[in-house]
């Protein structure tokens, strides 16, 4: 077959989909996903995750009312500190890999993915409508809690918190991270998912990447781009400097620009729906063998 | 053209790893009620699983009425499943149960809802649908399993042991329900231990052993094939002693026993037909009256015995 036949066909082949059955189908799974897990006692933890360090700024704040302990650029820096070092690497890291590998791999432990298998449904749009509802989910929960979490960095300054607030860096600052919240979250939820269907028990792998990601800035530049921190380092405004014994390691890849940050950690986001779509559709329902 | 509204089976193995879970499998089925019958471990879910996409084949191939697994969004509207997975997703009512794939199906709020309260109006649950599934007694648990597989009105209906756990009462208003289907034009293929109702409402069978298809067809087909064995004939008559001596006579009668109430004739031939004949014969002489014929041993049952064995191994 040539290429032009080849290229004729599938072009027929993706107009003749249904792609508005599609879209429905990805609405009813998103709705029912993001209920199951926003809204279930089984997701506690996750609120845990997100809500610890607001709970502790909101006891700090309360406790050291009206004295001050730094400059509110000393703020920005324990703000940088909160969310590269605790939201980005551990809060949101084990968040998405509670919520993303129970998509599919809690379906198997309760003996329910058989009833998704069996309507008319294409894996893929299963893959696609639970990553987004997934993503949705994290997305939601750390984007309030950094939004809670700059408002109590900067609140109790009072007119000087308000000003680096408005006429200060603070929204470009606030913008930065919620994007790299979100962005956190796909990249780390797509992860998950794909380890959920190649493992039986993602866990190990778990593990395994947060190393990676510990350790990766230690590797050459070529190998820190299949890391997920590694593009969301480059959209932060504050850069923490690696300290101590590790920074004797550290390799500073070349600066990267946000677009392609972003343009990029997107790419390795859906290089690996893609494994996880291609997974899905191998994936036999015998639960006795798990 | 006509359409194709046949399941197809041809050649299919599946192995689990190194254990055989069906071999070389190939057999068409019509509409109607099929039954798969054989031991525990014959490999009748495997089969079923294989039919509905759950698992794929190592080799071989299944189609229904033309389609696989692999086009889901057809395939699976014609196909509905009651498996023998006791599990339902986590605080799940009976009636969300049910509506909610009717939506991943593609339709309408409105309709999703009328079709749900059908299946369970069909299913007998329409009175504990708005209660948690998780409350459920296992009969009604198999119930709403069968409510959710009818719910989006398949032409194929396949049900893994469906009358598990049923009482009586449920027992046969599930069976008179598969015997509507049936009528309607459905395939509804059942796999069950329960060897007198299978053999009350199949149309035909498929009887499976150690992974393979040891027999399929309409029973008495089947019956008749089994050689080794045969068959038994039961008469009442109004002179059994001569009925008896008259069988005797021929060759492929091998027993003609007289029972105790003497008035009945067991007859044990290796050519039925010819039988029926000297019957015939018998009764145009007006030597012994006829009162009733009836095969013997042409049920599920018997095969079962025949073909498999009571301890499950091939004979």
């Amino acid at each position: 077959m040539s290429t032009s036949t080849y290229l004729a066909q599938a072009q027929k082949n993706l107009k003749e989909q249904p792609w508005s059955l599609y879209a429905g189908q990805i609405g009813v799974l998103v709705r029912n996903e993001v209920g199951r897990n926003l809204f279930s006692r089984r997701r506690v933890w996750v609120y845990f995750l997100a809500f610890i360090p607001i709970v502790f700024l909101l006891i700090r704040n309360i406790v050291s009312r009206g004295q001050f302990d730094g400059s509110v650029q000393d703020q920005t820096e324990a703000l940088a500190v909160l969310i590269q070092l605790y939201y980005v690497r551990i809060g949101i890291f084990f968040a998405c890999m509670g919520i993303f590998t129970w998509l599919f791999r809690g379906e198997v432990v309760q003996r329910t993915l058989h009833y998704q298998f069996l309507v008319p449904v294409r894996r893929e749009v299963l893959v696609i409508g639970k990553f987004l509802a997934g993503c949705i989910v994290s997305i939601v929960l750390f984007e309030i809690a950094v939004l809670a979490a700059f408002y109590l960095f900067y609140a109790r300054y009072g007119a000087a918190g308000r000003s680096y607030m408005f006429e200060g860096p603070g929204l470009s600052e606030l913008g930065s991270y919620l994007l790299v919240t979100a962005l956190a979250c796909l990249g780390y939820g797509a992860v998950f998912l794909a380890l959920s269907l190649l493992f039986k028990n993602p866990i190990v792998p778990g593990a395994i990447l947060l190393g990676w990601e510990a350790i990766s800035p230690i590797f050459p530049s070529w190998a820190q781009h299949l890391s997920v921190t590694f593009y969301l380092k480059h959209l932060c405004p504050t850069t923490l400097a690696s300290t101590g014994f590790m920074a004797l390691f550290t390799v500073v890849p070349e600066p990267v620009s946000p677009f392609l940050s972003i343009f990029g950690l997107c790419c390795l986001a859906l290089a690996v729906l893609v494994l996880s779509c291609y997974l899905i559709r191998r994936l036999e329902i015998t639960y006795t063998a798990e | 053209m006509t359409e194709n509204r046949q399941i197809v089976f041809n050649n299919v193995s599946k192995f689990y790893g190194e254990v055989l879970g069906v071999n070389r499998v190939s057999f068409t089925l019509d509409s109607g009620i099929t039954s798969l019958v054989g031991p525990n471990g014959s490999g009748k879910t495997t089969l079923m699983n294989l039919l509905t996409g759950l698992i794929k084949p190592t080799q071989g191939s299944i189609q229904v009425f033309g389609l696989t697994p692999d086009d889901p969004v057809h395939f699976y509207r014609q196909v509905g499943y009651c498996t023998q997975f006791d599990s339902f997703p986590p605080g799940v009512t009976g009636y969300n149960f049910i509506c909610w794939p009717l939506r991943l199906h593609g339709f309408p709020a409105d309709q999703a809802a009328k079709l749900t309260a059908e299946a369970l109006d069909r299913a007998g649950m329409a009175q504990v649908a708005n209660r948690k599934i998780a409350g459920y007694s296992k009969g009604m648990r198999q119930r709403i399993r069968l409510a959710q597989a009818i719910a989006h009105r398949p032409s194929v209906l396949v049900l893994d042991e469906p009358l598990n756990g049923l009482d009586p009462m449920a027992r046969a208003e599930s069976i008179a329900l598969f015997e509507a289907l049936a009528k309607q034009g459905m395939h509804v293929i059942i796999s069950s231990h329960i060897l007198e109702e299978v053999d009350r409402i199949s149309d035909r069978v498929v009887l499976m052993s150690s992974g393979y298809v040891v027999a399929e067809g309409q029973i008495r087909e089947v019956r008749r094939e089994v050689r080794e064995h045969p068959m038994q004939v039961l008469v009442r008559c109004s002179n059994a002693a001569r009925l008896a001596s008259a069988a005797f006579e021929l060759d492929h009668v091998v027993e003609a026993k007289i029972l105790t109430d003497g008035q009945s004739v067991l007859v044990r031939t290796r050519d039925v037909e010819q039988f029926y004949l000297l019957l015939n014969k018998i009764v145009a002489t007006g030597v012994v009256d006829i009162d009733t014929v009836a095969p013997a041993d042409d049920d599920v049952n018997s095969i079962y015995q025949y073909l498999i064995g009571s301890d499950g191994s091939p004979t």
